[in-house]
């Protein structure tokens, strides 16, 4: 395994990813600003021996994950808002059947059809369901070109080794800013397929039927089956949270942020920090599971925690679900497509903010 | 380079070369195929599934496919086919089997995938799923059971249900006006390219079941050919929603309904 330095794109670090991980598939169906991410995996994924199928709707282009998953392959599609609201029947039965996927969320803003600009505004909907049933999406987000890239190949991990479906959540930006990442030059593509010994593949006349479903008729067999999945979910929870923080020790006042919003964060701290405040960040990786164990820790002697996002206020409330009443939580977010600047945020802040109330712009 | 989806296949090659069924007969009593599980049908009395299933089951059978093929279930009355057919299955989301047999199908290009559907389900809410996997030409064969009504949601209209048939929701027929028209799924599909075989057949007497069961082995055929997808778009009865006796059903298909929906093969790319 050797790395390379490569200047990449957003889209196609997701891209250079999904190959690195050996995804023998992706089907998808356009729609800005996921759009360039196709035309990547188009010309890349066949070089290697992959597959790139564009299916006639969103809908159609899950179950076909579905299919290919159930057959033990790595698959992946990718999509916006709209396109990830049509799969979400898709998700609810990719998690109930327990199959490993990869889902590319590049969110942009909504309700409806809203616009293609940068957004967040699809938290709820990775975290909190979106579809059917009592389920959970792992939910990674990046902040960086190279976490794109590193993102991609650990989703295609956690999502075999739990048998969930994995949501990457990124926005606009992350989908075109170009930075140098730092490639692994591996592919699992041409080796032996993923022991996968549920798999639909064919008897081949060697061992009993398997059966790729979602369906329980009993309520004590689903009952059970939903206890399964409640206990992986909190496997999930204890092993997999991820956070990363930043001048959290001497810290007065703590920046939680995701995504792109913590990437501006950063600029903000920096010009606060000139000023001679003491502010640090708080960047959840994983945003299901929600890294509650390392916010309780990073903010223990924080006075200030103020919650950005690209949105009206949806991961503040698992902040605070976090915290409960121990801190006051404040929020500041701009949505619709306008982003906030390093100064406006750290005008917010020096303005005394809203002392725990969600206040939007 | 590697060919698309070739480098992911087990040791196996294809189904012509080294893979070999065990054709022997599993119960002297009721003769049942081996691609069958030893298991009752939950289906009502006079339901023209139990005997879909046994053909497509004797089919695979003699084709000796048992162990390459991966069934399909959608949702319905038939969404226990996974449980009946001794093959690996998938089940299906409402309408989208199609979607998930092309996905089991590219990744393993050299296994034999089929699905069985209902009229609901492939006429109403799964039409887009099957007309595009037909115009991408996938390599899968479609079971599409036509009863003319819902049957496991209590009767109601169906996409096929015919003009002035009454049912759960149409009390009084179907009126054309109000209701809109029977879907011709066999003919649309026939005129797609990317299909190789379609057909429409009944089950209501020996003769056709004879003829239901050739044309599910040609459609087999097609997509063991890589010809392209095969459809078999069945008759079958559902005396229980059509509030008719089993045999008074039999008749409703030979009187009425095949009128509606006309016999035969529309397209055969082998022919
Ligand atoms: S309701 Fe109709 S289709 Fe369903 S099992 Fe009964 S007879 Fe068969």
């Amino acid at each position: 395994m050797t790395a390379k330095r490569r200047l990449l794109k957003g889209t196609d670090a997701f891209g250079e990813g999904a190959v690195t991980a050996g995804c023998q598939l992706f089907c998808g169906y356009p729609i800005t600003p996921q759009s360039e991410l196709t035309h990547y995996l188009a010309t890349r994924l066949p070089q290697v021996g992959g597959i790139y199928l564009q299916s006639e709707s969103e809908t159609a282009a899950i179950n076909m994950v579905y299919g290919a998953a159930g057959a033990g392959a790595r698959v992946l599609t990718a999509s916006s808002g709209p396109g990830i609201s049509l799969m979400s029947e898709g998700l609810s039965y990719l998690a109930g059947a327990e199959l490993p996927a990869v889902i590319i969320n590049i969110m942009r803003g909504g309700p409806g059809l809203g616009n293609t600009r940068p957004s967040q505004s699809d938290y709820w909907q990775a975290t909190k369901g979106g579809g059917h049933g009592d389920y959970r999406l792992i939910t990674l987000a990046p902040w960086s070109v190279q976490e794109n890239f590193d993102f991609t190949i650990l989703a295609f991990e956690l999502a075999d080794k739990y048998r969930n479906p994995v949501m990457i959540l990124a926005d606009g930006i992350l989908a075109q800013m170009m930075e140098t990442v730092e490639v692994l030059e591996i592919s699992r593509l041409n080796q032996t397929p993923f022991d996968k010994p549920w798999a639909t593949t064919g008897t081949m006349g060697r061992r009993p039927k398997n059966i790729i479903s979602s369906l329980h008729l009993p309520p004590e067999e689903l009952e059970a089956h939903n206890q399964k999945l409640l206990n992986k979910y909190l496997a999930i929870e204890d092993c997999e949270a991820r956070a990363e923080c930043y001048g959290i020790s001497e810290a007065e006042i703590v920046v939680v942020a995701f995504g792109i919003a913590a990437r501006i964060a950063t600029a903000a701290i920096a010009l606060g920090s000139e000023r001679g405040l003491k502010i640090g960040l708080f960047r959840p990786q994983t945003l299901w599971p929600f890294p509650a164990r390392q916010l309780q820790e990073a903010v223990k002697h924080a006075k200030r925690i103020l919650v950005l996002e690209l949105n009206t206020g949806q991961m503040v409330y698992d902040v605070r679900y976090a915290l409960g009443s121990s801190k006051a939580v404040d929020f500041y977010g701009r949505c619709g497509g306008m982003v906030f600047t390093p100064m406006e945020i750290l005008g917010y802040i020096l303005s005394g903010g809203s002392q725990g109330a969600v206040a939007y712009n | 380079m590697a060919v698309a989806g070739e480098w992911f296949l087990p040791q196996w090659r294809s189904w012509d070369t080294s893979y070999r069924e065990d054709r022997k007969v599993l119960s002297p009593t009721t003769n049942r195929p081996r691609s069958l599980v030893d298991i009752s049908f939950h289906y009502c009395p006079g339901c023209g599934h139990g005997i879909i299933h046994r053909l497509v089951a004797e089919v695979i059978d003699e084709l000796g496919i048992q162990g390459q093929t991966i069934g399909v279930a959608s949702v319905g009355c038939s969404v226990h086919t996974l449980s009946y057919f001794d093959l690996d299955m998938q089940q299906a989301a409402h309408g989208r089997a199609p979607a998930v047999a092309t996905g089991i199908k590219r990744v393993l290009p050299k296994q034999i995938v089929f699905t069985y559907q209902g009229d609901g389900d492939l006429g109403a809410i799964g039409i887009g799923e099957m007309f595009h996997a037909t115009a991408r030409g996938e390599k899968i064969t479609v079971i599409y059971v036509n009863n003319a009504v819902y049957g496991m949601t209590g009767g109601q209209m169906a996409p096929t249900t015919l003009i002035g048939q009454a049912t759960s929701t149409t009390p009084d027929g179907r009126l054309p006006d109000r209701d809109g028209f029977p879907i011709k799924v066999a003919e649309l599909v026939s005129m797609i390219d990317g299909s190789a075989f379609v057909a429409r057949t009944s089950v209501h007497n020996p003769v056709n079941v004879a003829r239901t069961k050739k044309a599910i082995r040609m459609a087999f055929q097609a997509q063991m050919n890589r010809l392209g997808l095969g459809l078999v778009e069945v008759l079958s009865p559902c005396p229980t929603n059509w509030h008719l006796s089993p045999s008074e059903a039999m008749k409703w298909i030979e009187n009425v309904m095949i009128k509606s929906f006309p016999l035969g093969i529309m397209k055969s790319l082998e022919r």
